[in-house]
């Protein structure tokens, strides 16, 4: 829709599967990555500047709005704005209560913060697909992926930290010992001790694996959806008429996903961090 | 679609959010809400005892309107015998004081007719001295006489 004449579906769906890459091109030096390739020559050491853009302005949104009302916050009758956080955090300690981690002052904000953050991230989608690139394009910016979790970079972001607090947990509460031990002694006996370590090895690094793929895969595929029926805009009258009842249809079926995922992200959180507090197996 | 530093990027944003979230937003929400979850509890208690109090003071309304109705009824029986006495009282005492004022009138009339008779027994005797004056057409001395004639009257 938004393409030019001479691009090809190929094309528009490539071009939207491109972030604003910055990095250091063997050939052209430091600068933004003109094309998909460029992007890929920019190795490791480059960064999507439109993925870390939105990520922090949906982050500092929701801090600052949640700040604001959680310092006017008053035990007396509550406000509109008030009301909403209020039940956004009620949520977040309903499914905080009676796990292992409930004491843990880090666990709930993590969760209140993955829940908010990664649904702002994932409303992204329901902008339609072409409104902001095309914006964008207009002050000279040619590639810009909105929806940062459509990007594995965040969302393998999010996954490794949680990672990183399993295994701090898993040791700080059952020492080095006893983490080895749950790693080593089940669910074989100590004599199947490489048994063991292969299938709770997989078990524990497949938790920050499928926890980021699950949102990252959902999240693009529902963007890619939306692409192609974005296509269907250039193909006249009827397909046209057609695309748009289908961008709403989706859109419509898409905030149960984006909200889903979101739940599914935080509820798994606690999940794997549950287990990391508790002492036996 | 490529795996590169953002990664880290987005692992720092992640970590500052979080800790923001943990310093500067989950206290201060959570307090309200368990400052209002205690608010809420002592206006159910308060609540509660008003009623229980309430209770109270009706059955004590009760109990006083109760005790009032006996006091009263106790009150009325008194006044009732009291009244039957004094009734009784009167009319002992005014039987009495028929009684006393027929007594003082019978000594009346018995002084009375005393006087009368005394009267009667004089008159007698001046009619005896002037009957026997005429019958023996002597003039009695009537001083002399006195004694006969008042003897006479006497028997009359």
């Amino acid at each position: 829709m938004a393409g030019s004449e001479t691009q090809t579906s190929a094309e528009y769906i490539k071009h939207h599967l491109t972030n604003l890459t910055f990095g250091n091109h063997p050939e052209h030096g430091w600068g933004v990555a003109h094309s998909s390739a460029e992007a890929a020559e920019m190795g490791f050491w480059a960064i999507h500047l439109d993925t870390m853009f939105f990520s922090i302005l949906l982050g500092g949104l929701f801090l600052y709005f949640f700040h604001k009302v959680g310092k006017a916050a008053t035990s007396g009758v509550p406000d509109t704005a008030q009301n909403m956080v209020e039940a956004i955090v009620g949520f977040v300690q309903d499914n905080v209560h009676n796990t292992a981690c409930e004491r843990n002052p880090l666990v709930a904000p993590l969760a209140l913060t993955i829940f908010v953050w990664v649904f702002l991230m994932n409303l992204m989608d329901l902008i339609p697909i072409d409104l902001v690139p095309w914006l964008a394009s207009l002050i000279g910016i040619h590639f810009l992926k909105i929806v940062p979790t459509t990007d594995p970079n965040a969302t393998f972001g999010m996954s490794l930290m949680i990672f990183g607090l399993i295994i701090y947990y898993s040791i700080k509460v059952k020492g080095v010992g006893g983490f080895a031990g749950e790693l080593t002694l089940h669910p074989f006996g100590k004599w199947g001790m490489p048994a063991n370590l292969l299938l709770e090895g997989i078990n524990l690094v497949a938790k920050p694996i499928s926890l980021s793929l699950r949102l990252f895969g959902n999240l693009y595929a529902g963007e890619m959806i939306f692409i192609l029926i974005a296509l269907m805009y250039g193909g006249g009258m009827v397909l046209g008429i057609s695309g748009g009842v289908l961008q709403f249809v989706w859109a419509v079926f898409h905030v149960l996903i984006i909200t889903l995922q979101a739940f599914i992200f935080m509820v798994l959180t606690i999940v794997y961090l549950d287990m990391a507090h508790q002492e036996s197996h | 679609m490529n795996i590169n530093v953002t990664i880290f990027g987005q692992m720092l944003s992640f970590a500052v959010f979080v800790w923001f979230t943990m310093k500067f937003i989950w206290p201060p929400i959570v307090k309200a809400l368990e400052e209002r979850k205690t608010k809420i509890a002592e206006g159910l208690a308060a609540a509660e005892r008003g009623q229980h109090e309430q209770e109270l003071a009706e059955k004590r309304a009760k109990e006083s309107l109760h005790e009032a109705k006996r006091q009263a009824a106790e009150i009325k029986h008194n006044a009732e015998k009291q009244a039957a006495l004094i009734v009784e009282e009167a009319r002992d005492k005014a039987k009495e004081e028929g009684h006393r004022q027929m007594l003082v009138a019978q000594a009346e009339i018995e002084q009375e007719t005393n006087k009368a008779r005394e009267v009667l027994r004089a008159k007698v005797g001046e009619l005896a001295v002037l009957g026997a004056e005429k019958i023996l057409r002597k003039e009695i001395d009537a001083n002399a006489h006195r004694d006969i004639v008042e003897s006479v009257a006497r028997q009359i």
